[in-house]
């Protein structure tokens, strides 16, 4: 089916407007986007984890979502939705329900790549029909951006910030989507807000309707942590891809496909420098910094083309 | 028509469970609960139920899936012990403060560390402010009689709070005993199906649960729960008077065992009861005035009621199978004397601490700790925090 982006964009809010989110926060558009992918009269039940997207979106007596909803905790959102999706066979089952529902669970980073990871394992590998989304901005930014095996090398944290002798975070970022796409689920894809926004409705479509369990890592920026020029956002995340620090990719029943090849790679600089939080690398005895950070993109990009071919 | 069989309490909780047929059973293993799961993955098996069995890689994830199935309207429990339950922590906390009636089958054992397998209450102990009713059975029987009882309580609209039902592991878990179940028929009846009214997967109206809530909404929501564990007090003894109808076994908050002119008393909660009961037979043929209170119901805590029964002894043991660490005793020990002390009931009370990991509980030990009260009464003490049955 031909992707409409107009008819795509007026589809009602399921993520109603009135949360209290930041403007230009990624998260939300993450959210908005996803939800849209669901067919209309589908019902759904959503699951968060905690982070700023629950607090923002469901402080009593106000939830912003049109949909049933859960929030358990921070590190449980696959295991609670995968006991929502129990429920939901069980029900039909025993004759009690008739319904179609989907199951959509969003955690940040902090909630899926680090304190959520065994919760999150346990339910792709179980299979349930379910689709867990993390918004990836790279840090804890609920608490107040403390690093996460999300957040980039030399990102600037507080708690990788940087000093005389830090040029902050010291380590690489975890490569989630391939440790997931490990578990041999149906479906795993990474995505961000390119374009139309075809790419990422497209896979939220796929995950959504594709039988068992699915993962979307999706590039949220946040303009708090990654200081940036919030109505930026679209660029930061197109330098994101053209730049192949984030490709976009899919892993069909364990085949991996690349959706797209930038036709001319750009230098990571170009990503790293509209950020704040990358400043320190474009200090003159800094350079090296950014030679580093350049090889190790290169490097995963190759081995990801090499996975693709 | 009762049916006699010879089953394990683990066995009989899961005999329990088949009869019930709830809807979600996530659950992870553990010793000494572990048989729960796999007695019950068995049912599933072989299609004597239609649960869906999800088996969880923790059990942390065991009470999250458990909230996650409830709160989409699903009857569901999960089983474990000892770590297991320790892991759940703060699931157990959020289970209570949604008002999810979810039942946890808990076989009593020691929490870590050192390790150990073995019975004794520090893991629900630890747990009885998390917001759970938690009943207690002294054998098999009672472990099957109170699971069958455990959904009819939760789930009540006046209640709507989760639920322990507790059994001591090994002692009652893995020991055979002959025991005498109800038909299939009559559980399933007596149980009833579940109508939750507002629930996730309800096609007529969305629910949402487990918001942020601030100051200004914290302190009635957490009220509001203590309300529910109020109300499960008379709802226990409903359930109770009803399940009797069909049982011919009459169950209360508490036991009464040769209480009626006792003056010398030992309250305690579990399997210890029946060794304890031999204690006090035997020294009733030898013309002491010893008694017993077995807690059924722990939470809510029937305070009122047990002040009463022992407004007329002359001491009390108070006996926690479990280590407070609060340098003057344990949990039983401090519900007890503070009911004492607003009932203005002013017998002397010592509190023992006994069985931790297992430890063997003879009915020697019982007939020292009356000696030792009757001592008391009459001399007084400087010691009312001790422990029974330690090598020294």
């Amino acid at each position: 089916m031909s992707y409409n982006f107009k008819e795509v964009m007026n589809r009602p809010e399921r993520l109603a407007p009135g949360h209290r989110m930041c403007a230009g926060c990624g998260g939300t558009i993450a959210v908005r986007n996803v939800l849209r992918a669901l067919h209309e009269g589908d019902k759904a039940v959503i699951g968060n984890a905690t982070g700023c997207l629950e607090v923002s979106t469901f402080m009593y007596p106000y939830v912003a979502y049109q949909d049933s909803y859960i929030h358990n905790a921070f590190e449980n959102a696959g295991a609670t939705m995968s006991g929502v999706e129990g429920a939901y066979k069980a029900l039909r089952r025993k004759g009690k329900l008739d319904e179609t529902y989907k199951f959509i669970t969003f955690g940040g980073d902090g909630g899926t790549y680090d304190i959520g990871l065994q919760s999150l394992s346990g339910a792709m590998e179980r299979n349930h029909d379910m689709v867990y989304v993390c918004y990836d901005n790279g840090a804890y930014m609920n608490t107040g951006i403390q690093r996460s095996s999300a957040t980039p090398m030399y990102a600037d944290t507080t708690t990788t910030p940087v000093g005389s002798e830090s040029n902050g975070k010291p380590q690489n970022r975890k490569d989630l989507a391939q440790v997931i796409a490990a578990h041999d689920i149906p479906y795993v894809a990474q995505t961000t807000f390119t374009r139309n926004f075809k790419d990422l409705h497209t896979k939220a479509e796929k995950a959504i309707y594709t039988p068992g369990a699915a993962f979307l890592n999706i590039m949220a920026p946040c303009p708090r942590g990654w200081r940036y020029n919030t109505p930026d956002i679209m660029e930061i995340c197109r330098l994101g891809v053209e730049t192949c620090y984030w490709p976009l990719f899919e892993v069909i029943e364990g085949k991996w496909v690349l959706n797209y090849t930038p036709k001319q790679k750009l230098p990571i600089e170009d990503w790293l420098v509209k950020q704040g939080r990358f400043k320190h690398l474009f200090k003159k005895e800094n350079e090296y910094l950014i030679e580093e950070f350049q090889k190790e993109v290169d490097r995963r990009w190759e081995d990801l083309l090499k996975r693709c071919e | 028509m009762a049916r006699r069989d010879r089953l394990s309490g683990n066995e009989a909780v899961a005999e329990a469970l088949r009869q019930i047929n709830p809807d979600v059973m996530p659950a992870f293993p553990i010793t000494p609960s572990t048989e729960i799961p796999q007695y019950f993955s068995k049912f599933v098996a072989n299609g004597q139920v239609d649960t869906e069995f999800i088996p969880v890689e923790s059990e942390h994830s065991a009470m999250s899936a458990a909230i996650g199935a409830e709160a989409a309207g699903a009857r569901t429990l999960s089983a474990t012990s000892s770590c297991g339950m320790a892991y759940m922590w703060e699931e157990l906390y959020i289970a209570a403060s949604n008002r999810l009636p979810i039942a946890l089958a808990l076989v009593n054992r020691a929490l870590s560390g050192p390790i150990n397998i073995n019975c004794d209450h520090s893991d629900s102990m630890g747990a009885r402010d998390a917001g759970w009713i938690q009943i207690y059975a002294e054998n098999n029987q009672e472990a099957y009689d109170n699971m069958v009882q455990a959904f009819r309580i939760a789930e009540h609209k006046d209640v709507r709070l989760p639920i322990m039902v507790c059994q001591d592991g090994f002692i009652t878990s893995h020991a055979v005993e002959n025991i005498t179940l109800l038909e299939d028929e009559e559980v399933k009846n007596f149980v009833g199906e579940y109508h939750p009214e507002h629930y996730m997967l309800n096609p007529q109206e969305t629910m949402a649960i487990g918001p942020y809530s601030v100051t200004n909404y914290y302190m009635e929501a957490k009220r509001a729960q203590a309300e529910g564990l109020h109300n499960a007090k008379r709802v226990i003894k409903e359930v109770a008077d009803e399940f009797a109808k069909i049982s011919g076994r009459q169950y209360g908050w508490f036991e009464e065992y040769q209480m009626e002119d006792a003056e010398y008393a030992m309250v305690l909660i579990g399997s210890a009861a029946g060794t304890a009961k031999d204690a006090v037979d035997k020294l009733r043929a030898e013309g002491k005035k010893v008694g017993l209170i077995k807690i059924r119901m722990f939470r809510p805590f029937p305070a009122e009621e047990i002040a009463q029964a022992l407004k007329n002894v002359k001491a009390v043991a108070l006996m926690d199978r479990t280590e407070s660490y609060n340098d003057h005793g344990g949990p039983i020990g401090a519900e007890v004397m503070a009911a004492l002390f607003r009932a203005k009931i002013s017998c002397e009370a010592v509190n023992y601490v006994y069985g931790l990991g297992g430890r063997d509980v003879r009915v020697e030990h019982i007939e020292e700790v009356f000696a030792e009260l009757e001592k008391v009464a009459a001399e007084g003490t400087d010691s009312a925090y001790r422990y029974m049955g330690l090598r020294e």
